[in-house]
């Protein structure tokens, strides 16, 4: 780290703190306003309080941000992550100067541009050329910088012959490339990035994020990353930062950044408990319940084709001599796969039975899942009667090994939920004749 | 590289949780002179897009309201203009009226009508107030084209008889409403951002605030009461006067009340200034 001590300094943020106020502002009118002023001085109920409620939200207070203190080199790509919530969008917010802070101070050392969204500004009635010129401006570029980048800015957004045509008129994709290509082509010193890289199709989300790392590695600009793609800040970032709560939780390396993001981000815990967690809507009480399930490793990231070990609690009232325990696991909702024990369970009555089961995962692809917990019986009559049923109980994931697929991320949308051996190459022949 | 060096040494941003009151920052408006002449340009664009008379309509919309001002005020209720042509003076009237109402209304809705670009991008958010003067006061250049022609037409007549000379404090006045306009505009756009009550009291408060000032009649058609009072105080009422006076060589000018307006003008533009300075710096946290 002693290396860094040198390096010019980009953007540094000092004890950042944003609140926002919780409910309603204000009463959004005047006249709500004095209405809930006069109520209050005269001692009576506020008639703009929501029937129930005591009080209106005043003085609830939310921190997006709670003292952040970071500092970003020039020249550096750092990539910015954590869940829903975490803060990564006010951050953005405060650094392109969109809202100000509630306390601390912020140093921008250089120009800097800020693609929150891209388009900002467009307009619907103007040609795609107008829209170019007064994008640019509202970026902060002359009409002369615009003039000179006009051709490129062109050429980069592969909309040359509809250029001259109303934006209204434009596909969504069209859209998005055209204003991408005018935010990449800012001549500024640090770039601000919120996810905009997940519009236009593959070969132009290719385009930009190689534009991205070469205004990054070969031009020697900042780049800021916001991205819920661990791929993409793989790529492009050398550094990263994980917020949590509105703090920084984690600051450095980018491979232990996501480990430490995924880490928090399923954070389902070690131990569950299942009582009160939520079952399907068509189940009712059935004499037997979940308790708790209690998993052997801390963070619920599992390599491919590995053993999930689990301990499960299960109260029953009555006793119970033909269970069946069934494992499945989800993908948003969809079924990849299920188990189930291989032979009948019993359960006495008022009694904790625990089972302590190995999870086999092979063969199942990178990606997120979730596990649904079922206890059944199958009746004389072929139907089966259901015990319990537990949705979505823990959540996990599964990462790709380094260096598999050729580097390939592994999309379940694409690759499918099966990882599969590779192809057998029977024979390989070039034929003698030349093809014509 | 060393542009870039240079250029990140000038470039030093910080960004604190204070505020100056009254911190205007016009260096940073003028670098983004551009943008405001592209706010301007859109302005036109798009309220004459796929239209079929285009920008005609600049010259149809003052033209056609001048005559049913003359028709209303002048033809039925009879209201006398000091013999002055009545369209001309409706149209010199209106123009005036035009510009400083367009220079309230337009900014009164600043940060509402554009809460979605401010929400995403920096700029000085000055350069929309100041692009609506300017679109307004292009506007007033075009219809004072149209003040002009019939100027001519019945100055052959003999019809009218300007001051030249006070056309000199026309430039002048024309930044007097419309420094003023944008005052009294920033000051509602700031409170609309936690009141949306404002923005619809504006539509009909302009309007009304048309009737308490010399537009659809002369001052000399009130008398000595207590209207005409209120009417000199409004701070609006010396400028239109001065124009008028000028134009038409009609009208009267008390410099007290010119001081009165000029001074109002001055505590309006920096109360708004301040008010401004304090809502843009979180008004999306609120808008």
């Amino acid at each position: 780290m002693n290396e860094t001590n040198n390096r010019e300094i980009a953007i540094k943020l000092s004890g950042v703190k944003k609140m926002y106020k919780l409910g309603q502002i204000g009463g959004g009118t005047l006249t709500a306003d004095i209405q809930s002023w006069w109520a209050r001085r005269r001692g009576k109920d506020d008639p703009n309080t929501k029937i129930g409620t005591n009080q209106r939200l005043i003085g609830k207070t939310f921190m997006a941000l709670n003292g952040i203190d970071l500092t970003v080199y020039k020249g550096e790509a750092l990539g910015i992550i954590g869940g829903n919530g975490a803060g990564k969008s006010t951050m953005l917010k405060l650094l392109s100067r969109v809202t100000a802070p509630t306390e601390g101070e912020i140093d921008i050392y250089g120009r800097i541009t800020s693609m929150l969204e891209v388009g900002t500004g467009f307009n619907g009635e103007m040609t795609g050329r107008e829209n170019v010129y007064l994008n640019g401006a509202i970026l902060g570029m002359t009409k002369a910088e615009i003039d000179a980048k006009m051709e490129e800015i062109i050429e980069f957004s592969e909309v040359r012959e509809f250029i001259d045509t109303p934006v209204k008129r434009y596909s969504s994709g069209m859209y998005v490339k055209l204003a991408f290509s005018v935010a990449a082509h800012l001549d500024s010193e640090i770039m601000i990035m919120d996810e905009v890289l997940a519009v236009g199709d593959m070969a132009f989300q290719k385009k930009c994020l190689d534009k991205m790392r070469d205004a990054a590695k070969k031009e020697g600009r900042t780049v800021l990353y916001v991205s819920h793609n661990m791929n993409t800040i793989r790529q492009l970032c050398d550094r990263c930062v994980v917020l949590d709560k509105g703090k920084v939780v984690y600051e450095g390396d980018v491979e232990e950044g996501i480990g430490h993001y995924l880490g928090l981000y399923n954070s389902s815990e070690q131990i569950i408990d299942l009582r009160n967690l939520p079952r399907e809507k068509w189940f009712k009480n059935g004499p037997a319940k979940f308790e708790s399930l209690e998993m052997e490793k801390e963070k619920a990231i599992y390599d491919l084709n590995a053993k999930m070990r689990m301990k499960i609690s299960i109260l029953s009232n009555q006793d119970i001599k033909n269970a069946l325990l069934g494992v499945f696991i989800l993908n948003q909702g969809i079924a990849v796969t299920s188990m189930k024990t291989p032979s009948i369970v019993s359960l006495e009555k008022n009694k904790i039975c625990v089972l302590e089961l190995e999870v086999d995962l092979e063969r199942i692809a990178p990606g997120k899942y979730t596990t649904k917990l079922v206890l059944s019986k199958q009746n004389e009559m072929g139907h089966v009667e259901y015990y319990d049923v537990l949705m979505n109980t823990y959540s996990f994931e599964i990462v790709q090994p380094h260096n598999w697929m050729h580097n390939r991320p592994w999309s379940i949308h694409n690759n499918g939920f099966l990882v599969s051996q590779d192809l057998k190459l029977l024979k390989q022949f070039n034929t003698s004749e030349d093809y014509k | 590289m060393t542009s870039t060096v240079n250029s990140q040494m000038k470039h030093h941003t910080h960004i604190s949780s204070k505020h100056k009151m009254l911190s205007l920052n016009l260096s940073e408006v003028w670098k983004y002179k551009d943008l405001i002449v592209l706010f301007t340009k859109r302005t036109f664009v798009l309220t004459y897009k796929q239209t079929v008379l285009g920008p005609a309509w600049i010259f149809l919309n003052p033209l056609i309201s001048s005559i049913i001002y003359a028709f209303v005020f002048g033809g039925i209720a009879g209201i006398g203009t000091e013999g002055v042509p009545q369209l001309l003076f409706y149209l010199c009237s209106n123009a005036i009226w035009t510009f400083f109402s367009t220079c309230v209304t337009k900014n009164a809705s600043t940060f509402t009508a554009n809460a979605a670009v401010f929400g995403k991008v920096y700029f000085p958010r000055l350069t929309t107030p100041i692009s609506n003067v300017l679109s307004s006061l292009i506007q007033f250049g075009v219809q004072m084209i149209l003040v002009v022609v019939f100027l001519v037409y019945y100055l052959i007549k003999g019809a009218v008889s300007p001051n030249w000379l006070a056309w000199l404090a026309i430039p002048i006045e024309l930044i007097h409403l419309g420094l003023f306009g944008l005052g009294v505009g920033i000051i509602i756009s700031s409170m609309t951002t936690k009141y949306r009550d404002l923005s619809i009291l504006v539509g009909f408060g302009v309007s009304l605030w048309m009737y308490i000032t010399p537009i659809v009649y002369p001052i000399s058609q009130l008398g000595d009461g207590f209207m005409k009072t209120i009417l000199m105080i409004n701070p609006v009422t010396a400028p239109v006067e001065v124009i008028r006076y000028a134009i038409l060589g009609q009208g009267t000018i008390m410099p007290i009340y010119l001081a009165i307006s000029w001074a109002l003008t001055v505590i309006v533009m920096v109360f708004g200034i301040m008010i401004f300075n304090k809502v843009e710096k979180t008004f999306m946290d609120t808008v």
